[in-house]
């Protein structure tokens, strides 16, 4: 028996799991149905501090957010985790385990955990990720972290869908010269060093370090300035630091003008991604009839790449849906 | 996109063999379902609420342990607790014929033994969520 979308609302605000998990699954599968159901939920959403996790693979991101899971519901806050892990570019299938890490939350009824795998998304998140946050706001969850697939060195759309990036670093991944170059270290709100205990963390945290001086030699005004906190999962060192600056990376938000611009640039964010999905979506619906014959000519070369292409956007616009 | 199927393979209790969950959960995500596993050593507890915030289609539970007819009862018994009806329930490993058809009675909805083809399991998992059709 299906219950419809708008019916899971009232038990999602309630905080009802089966509820909440249902409408996940059909965010995630973009079902038009719970369309409608969404944009109630996202009037009545934006209560939750949005914190974004990314990092290279297997620089202790899972294990990372257990703990802090666990610092954050000693504080007495809910906490919802949105855990992606990538899909295979061959089957589309996935294997999730970041549960695996996160085992000593579970039975905790004050942690919701939802993995999600990315579906061909590229940057670092699922398509559903922002639906899925508004669905887990709204239902009482103050602290919604969402941990990436480990990402490479320029995914960096997560910087525009949380308030608080965590860029995690482990020692041993790279020289200063890592540390320099463009790309994910500057996103980040708080930096953290995992596994603090190894003995060459000092040399990552110290070459993290400089990096952030160069820059403030460089740009003097800056209001923010990220902190490097130095975690060890293993041992549970350094949490109260790392909790300690998300809770002032989000005093700064509220007291100051940057809130504001960070929630118009997250706004921003969603909405020209969803244009994107949707836009895609409609070429793919309208352009699929016209793809085969259009490749035929291509390889025959009678017809250029580019005018192909603009004969597809052409299709698009046609009035025969 | 389409919705693909989802399933969380677990293992519970004190059982360590976990190269079976491992190869299973391999064949679904080369079939194309999202498979969440969670470790070794959960209780039947654990498994259950984890698979209802997961919103899973199938929960495949691999047990070679021998402990099967005490952990499937608690799986049975959590999901009703949690009101939850539309989660399957698919056992796997080495359980004895005799007790295969006690477990069926009780509610797991197919056992696959030790000696089960993959595309058997693949077959399986697929028939099961088409009968039980959308949610």
């Amino acid at each position: 028996m299906r219950v419809a979308s708008r019916d899971l609302l009232p038990r999602v605000l309630k905080g009802e799991v089966a509820a909440i998990a249902r409408l996940l699954s059909r965010a995630e599968a973009a079902d038009p149905e719970c369309r409608e159901t969404l944009g109630e939920i996202y009037a009545r959403a934006g209560k939750s501090h949005v914190i974004g996790i990314t990092g290279v693979p297997g620089s202790g991101k899972s294990t990372m957010v257990a703990v802090l899971g666990r610092r954050l519901r000693e504080a007495g806050h809910k906490v919802g985790i949105i855990a992606i892990d990538p899909s295979s570019p061959y089957s589309g299938g996935s294997i999730m385990g970041d549960r695996i890490r996160m085992s000593e939350l579970a039975g905790d009824e004050g942690v919701y955990i939802r993995s999600m795998a990315t579906r061909g998304a590229l940057g670092g998140m699922a398509r559903a990720t922002l639906d899925s946050v508004d669905i887990l706001d709204v239902a009482g969850y103050d602290y919604i972290v969402i941990e990436t697939v480990g990402v490479g060195q320029d995914e960096v759309e997560i910087a525009s869908a949380s308030h608080t990036t965590l860029v995690v670093s482990a020692p041993g991944l790279g020289d200063e010269i890592q540390a320099i170059k463009a790309g994910i270290l500057e996103i980040a709100d708080v930096h953290v060093v995992s596994k603090s205990d190894r003995p060459d963390a000092r040399g990552t945290i110290s070459d993290l370090k400089q990096m952030l001086a160069l820059g403030l030699s460089i740009d003097a005004s800056a209001a923010w300035r990220p902190p490097v906190v130095a975690t060890s999962s293993l041992k549970g060192e350094g949490f109260e630091e790392l909790v300690a600056a998300l809770e002032k990376h989000k005093a700064f938000l509220e007291a100051s003008e940057a809130g504001r611009a960070r929630s118009r640039k997250i706004a921003e964010f969603r909405m020209l991604k969803t244009a994107e999905d949707l836009l895609r979506i409609r070429f793919h619906e309208r352009s699929a009839g016209l793809v085969r014959g259009m490749a035929d000519r291509l390889v025959s070369r009678e017809i250029s790449p580019y005018a192909a292409g603009e004969q597809l956007i052409e299709a698009m616009g046609a009035r025969n849906p | 996109m389409a919705e693909s199927i989802r399933v969380l393979m677990a293992k519970v209790g004190l059982d360590g063999h976990d190269r079976g969950v491992r190869v299973v959960s391999r064949c679904l995500r080369d079939a194309g379902m999202d498979v969440i596993y969670t470790g070794l050593h959960r209780t039947p507890e654990e498994v259950v609420d984890a698979a209802v915030q997961e919103d899973v289609d199938v929960l495949g539970v691999s047990l070679l342990s021998g402990a099967h007819m005490t952990a499937f009862p608690r799986i049975i018994k959590r999901l009703e607790e949690r009101g939850v009806s539309d989660i399957i329930l698919l056992g796997g490993g080495v359980i004895p014929d005799e007790d295969v058809s006690e477990l069926k009675k009780m509610g797991v909805a197919e056992i696959l033994l030790q000696d089960t083809p993959p595309n058997v399991i693949v077959d399986t998992v697929r028939r099961l969520v088409r009968e039980r059709g959308p949610r």
